[in-house]
């Protein structure tokens, strides 16, 4: 609702290429040129790329491996052979903090790509049958937004043991609610279109209809909603990692640092600062590339 | 409006009823009991604790007894970790603190939050602006769990200001609500701004402004009614998130509350407490939101109670 206002300039009439008017523009990439002029979401970008480029290679390239205890060298402060310091095992905290990265960011992507799909299948069932399967489902959905799920995320983490799979559907099955919604309403206003008759006066079915003709043409929402979701989703997984309920020692993920850092901090400081900055880093960086891509894209209900 | 809250208060049975239904089977199911801890115990101590607590009944003959019980009484059972207490007294004797830490953060994040929207609002594009949305976006960036201990190094440690944890003095209830309160602070202040910015332009702002009322006048009287409407939308689940959100920072800050026992009656197996302050929490959530909602439609003519 605060996207049309608060984007700087109006999308429509913003960025028409001033090159002959024969060349055509397809929808995407006139969405590119306007996302790279937005600074902050090329920022965004570009780190989350550098920092994910990192993660995945970093470990290879470090002398050390993230479960490698040095117990002459425990809570060494940052320095030339350990550039981040070590913890209290003597661990390398660059090898762990790159490590973790792969750790968080895959929770990030898989456990939005679980919400993803339930939410999508939902949301365009609701939207395409209508009627009272539609008043069924969506009722269903705002109930379950007024439920205490973090509470239930934590009794499932709790009792059935700290496993990263059921991390990922626990997560996964709690935020698909927002997604279900947006589909839904995007589907219903394409549906009466021309094309969608056209499709269905061929006798295709409902499944090919709505996933093939109707899905990619309400991809814009979807891209700009999962990159809104990615956010929430690793904080749940740093949050429960926080209260001890997520990934396990010696494994190690941003929540998990964080963690070990915040009880130490006094001492010392660095092994609460590093995790804490560069998950804050990402974070942030995901937010405004949300942001860019929904300016970008001109997407307007997708953060209500 | 009453037929409103009322066909509301009557949904809320069945959902409750399926909170309850759905955590005592999950609870059940799960592997480990409330007395595995327990150092040697012999089969026929077991055997007793298991007949005073009904656990050797058959499930569906324990669950009955627990929903007449809760359904009757209020009686949420006793506690299986502290023999000695119930789960009614565990809530009384914890719950205060939670709620407070919940409602000064709620206050902070609402007092905090407007002033900040409304201000970039009204400077729009100003330096103001860019400020306070850069500072609202730090704040829903920066998890709570690395807010509260930088905020502990920086007031508790070296400044000295206001104590690290514990829950006695006011000077022990300042940093908790304040980490608490920013990150939605932050998500309010994005709100506010991007409503009031909505409203400010609009046909009956311009009348306000034409008939020569004050500047102040017409952002408090007339846009902030219409401009809080996101903000009322969003406090529903900003309730709800302050409430769990609470878990994390009575663990950082030694909080005696509810949430932190919750966490623990979780590891210990504790049936009746997991229960009780799920149903606990629900009702307050649920409740809650059914006010968030009533509110939303008096603020705004054009949502029929329906």
């Amino acid at each position: 609702m605060s996207a049309s206002a608060t984007s700087p300039i109006h999308p429509a009439a913003a960025t028409r290429p001033s090159a002959p008017p024969e060349t055509g523009v397809s929808p995407w990439r006139d969405a590119w040129h306007r996302l790279r002029r937005n600074h902050l979401a090329v920022f965004g970008g570009t780190v989350l790329l550098t920092l994910s480029v990192l993660c995945v290679i970093g470990p290879w390239f470090s002398p050390y491996g993230y479960e490698q205890t040095d117990l002459y060298n425990t809570f060494s402060p940052p320095s030339f052979s350990h550039w981040l310091g070590t913890d209290q095992l003597g661990r390398d905290l660059l090898t762990r903090l790159l490590f973790g990265g792969r750790i968080s960011l895959m929770v990030g992507l898989v456990a939005t790509l679980v919400a993803l799909t339930i939410g999508v299948v939902y949301g365009a069932i609701s939207g395409y049958v209508g009627g009272k399967t539609d008043r069924v489902l969506m009722r269903i959905v705002d109930i379950l937004y007024a439920l205490p799920f973090t509470i239930f995320v934590i009794l499932l983490m709790v009792f059935f043991g700290r496993n990263l799979l059921l991390l990922f559907v626990a997560i996964g099955a709690v935020e698909w609610l927002t997604m279900a919604r947006i589909v839904r309403g995007q589907i219903m206003s394409i549906k009466r279109m021309d094309y969608i008759e056209a499709a269905r006066s061929l006798g295709l079915g409902t499944p090919r209809i709505i996933f093939r003709h109707m899905i990619p043409n309400i991809l814009g929402p979807i891209i700009v909603y999962t990159t809104l979701t990615i956010p929430g989703v690793m904080l749940l997984e740093a949050f429960l990692s926080f209260l001890g309920l997520g990934v396990q020692p010696p494994m190690s993920s941003w929540g998990v640092l964080i963690k070990d850092g915040a009880e130490r901090m006094e001492e010392y400081p660095w092994m609460l600062i590093f995790p804490g900055t560069i998950f804050s880093l990402t974070l942030f960086s995901l937010n405004f590339l949300g942001d860019g891509l929904r300016d970008a894209l001109d997407v307007r209900a997708a953060k209500d | 409006m009453f037929r409103f809250i009322a066909r509301r208060l009557l949904e809320t049975i069945p959902v409750l009823f399926i909170i309850v239904t759905a955590t005592f089977f999950m609870v059940r199911f799960v592997p480990g009991g409330p007395f595995d801890s327990e150092k040697a115990t012999t089969p026929e101590i077991r055997a007793n604790l298991e007949a005073y607590y009904g656990l050797n009944l058959p499930l569906h003959q324990q669950y009955l007894n627990y929903l007449k019980a809760v359904v009757l009484h209020g009686d949420l059972g006793r506690s299986t970790k502290y023999a000695s207490r119930t789960v009614n007294e565990i809530i009384a004797d914890k719950l205060p603190a939670s709620l407070q830490l919940g409602s000064l953060a709620l206050l902070i994040a609402l007092v905090l939050g407007l002033t900040a929207g409304v201000v970039a609002a009204v400077n729009r594009n100003t330096k103001l602006d860019y400020f306070t949305s850069t500072f609202a976006m730090v704040g829903i960036c920066v998890p709570t769990f690395v807010l509260g201990p930088v905020l502990v190094l920086l007031f508790a440690i070296h400044l000295g200001w206001f104590s690290a944890s514990g829950w006695y003095e006011w000077q022990d209830r300042i940093l908790p609500s304040l980490t608490l309160g920013i990150v939605y602070a932050a998500s309010i202040a994005r709100l506010t701004r991007g409503g009031m910015l909505e409203v400010l332009h609009q046909d009956y702002i311009r009348t306000a402004r034409a008939k020569g009322a004050s500047e102040a006048r017409i952002i408090f009287r007339h846009a902030l009614r219409g401009g809080l409407l996101p903000v009322v939308s969003f406090l529903g689940p900003a309730i709800a998130g302050i409430l769990t959100g609470s878990f994390v920072i009575e663990t950082i800050f030694q909080i005696p509350g509810l949430g932190r026992e919750f966490v623990n009656s979780a590891f210990n197996r504790d049936y009746t407490l997991v229960l009780g302050t799920v149903i606990l929490y629900a009702v307050l959530i649920i409740s809650l939101n059914l006010v968030v909602d009533v509110v939303q439609v008096w603020l705004n003519p054009k949502l029929k109670f329906e």
